[in-house]
């Protein structure tokens, strides 16, 4: 590139307001942060599983690849997702990994008017197969949608990707708590729309004459580097510390115990007695999340203190609450009045999970 | 998603409801009654397909 030609280049950027603050709208788009698995291997199925934070699987039908955040990356990241086939089936209505995208996230886009912006996707992906792959954005309602395509080039190969998006001047596009917009990477389909790189009053997200992954056995595919950032340029990929990555993960997830910790013994809450057989603490959630949270708490737990009994059970008491989660701790022959701390019993697997996920 | 066991909880001391337990995909889980919930919303769509949740002890 010429001199002049960057010069022009980078004044576009400028204009675009490409450069200074946060740019990538993305969250966890260097696949760093996976709180519910930790690096593990985990089926895919045909209800929403998240290999890592922020980005779920979900399918029409029930296949089995696998997904797992691995160490493979191409330089300047040390993480991706793997997608791996383990079965030959061809006839899945979809299948598709996402990061579905809170409205509140994408109100700068103006989806929606007549002064739309267009929105630049790059990433990085490696595949065992090559040929055109399919990228998509859609909006919650999946009734505006637009699909672009992406090829690659070599087998098990790292190569950086960019398409831009024209923004959608026309439809319905949430600004507030609820999906605002899905970033689709279809990985099959039985169907393909060939309206490309336009916005379609459909929820389609694959493009006609696409790799299906499903029916080549052991196919993998990976990726990392997801940025989506305003205007018709690709920048660099915006590197956040892994504790701001975090932090913007637990508005949709938050855990604490199981593999963050390995302790048998750890402490939850500290809960007092308010019959003999129940007592109320509250938890605090590290930030506010963007709804009040569906609880689970899993594994083995028991109260610390004189007299404390057996639980029998955990959940949210009073609807629960966000940041603050009131919970209700049912247990056997506890002592009324009587404050306990609850922590696990002889499991590193004890877990609390808060999901406030789109 | 496979919705079963779906019961109310009510707020201690009254008998408004405030939760539900249920088990979501064999998952047992307390989902509050956020319309913004994805599980509640799960639970509402569950209920608009004729089923019908338990009522609180």
């Amino acid at each position: 590139m010429t001199k002049a030609a960057e010069l022009a280049k980078m004044g576009e950027v400028l204009t675009n307001s490409q450069i200074g603050g946060r740019r990538n709208i993305i969250i966890n788009g260097a696949m760093q942060v996976d709180q519910r698995n930790s690096g593990s291997s985990v089926n895919l199925a045909n209800a929403k599983v998240y290999a890592v934070d922020r980005f779920y699987w979900i399918e029409s039908s029930s296949e089995t690849p696998t997904g797992q955040r691995v160490t493979d990356a191409p330089n300047g990241f040390t993480h991706s997702v793997k997608i791996t086939n383990t079965s030959t089936t061809t006839t899945p209505s979809y299948t598709q990994l996402v990061q579905s995208i809170e409205g509140n996230n994408v109100s700068q886009l103006y989806f929606g008017n007549s002064s739309a912006e267009s929105v630049t996707l790059s990433f990085y992906v490696k595949s065992s197969l090559t040929g055109q792959f399919s990228a998509s954005l859609r909006n919650g309602a999946s009734n505006r949608s637009n699909v672009s395509t992406y090829t690659i080039n070599s087998a098990n190969t790292w190569e950086r990707k960019t398409i831009t998006f024209v923004g959608d001047t026309t439809g319905t596009w949430t600004t507030d708590t609820s999906v605002g917009l899905d970033l689709i990477f279809r990985l099959d389909d039985t169907g393909g729309t060939s309206s490309l790189n336009q916005w379609t009053a459909t929820g389609d997200a694959f493009a006609s004459g696409s790799v299906r992954f499903m029916g080549n056995a052991s196919a993998t595919w990976q990726i990392t580097g997801v940025q989506l950032e305003v205007g018709s340029q690709a920048t660099p990929f915006e590197h956040r510390s892994f504790g701001e990555e975090l932090a913007l993960c637990q508005r949709y997830y938050h855990e604490q115990g199981r593999v963050e910790t390995g302790h048998n013994y750890e402490g939850f809450v500290i809960a007092n007695a308010y019959t003999t057989s129940a007592a109320r603490c509250h938890y605090f959630l590290p930030t506010k999340m963007r709804a009040i949270p569906t609880f689970t708490a899993t594994g083995s737990f028991e109260l610390l203190g004189s007299s404390a009994g057996s639980i029998t059970g955990i959940a949210l008491a009073d609807g629960g609450g966000n940041p603050s989660v009131g919970l209700n701790i049912s247990a056997s022959s506890i002592t009324d009045g009587h404050a306990f701390q609850l922590r696990s019993h002889d499991d590193a697997d004890a877990v609390f999970t808060f999901d406030a996920e789109l | 998603m496979n919705i079963e066991s779906v019961k109310y909880v009510v707020t201690y001391g009254t008998t408004d409801n405030s939760s539900i337990t249920c088990t979501i995909d064999g998952q047992e889980m307390s989902v509050p009654l956020d319309p913004a919930n994805r599980h509640y919303q799960a639970i509402l769509e569950w209920v608009a397909e004729g089923n019908t949740i338990e009522e609180a002890d």
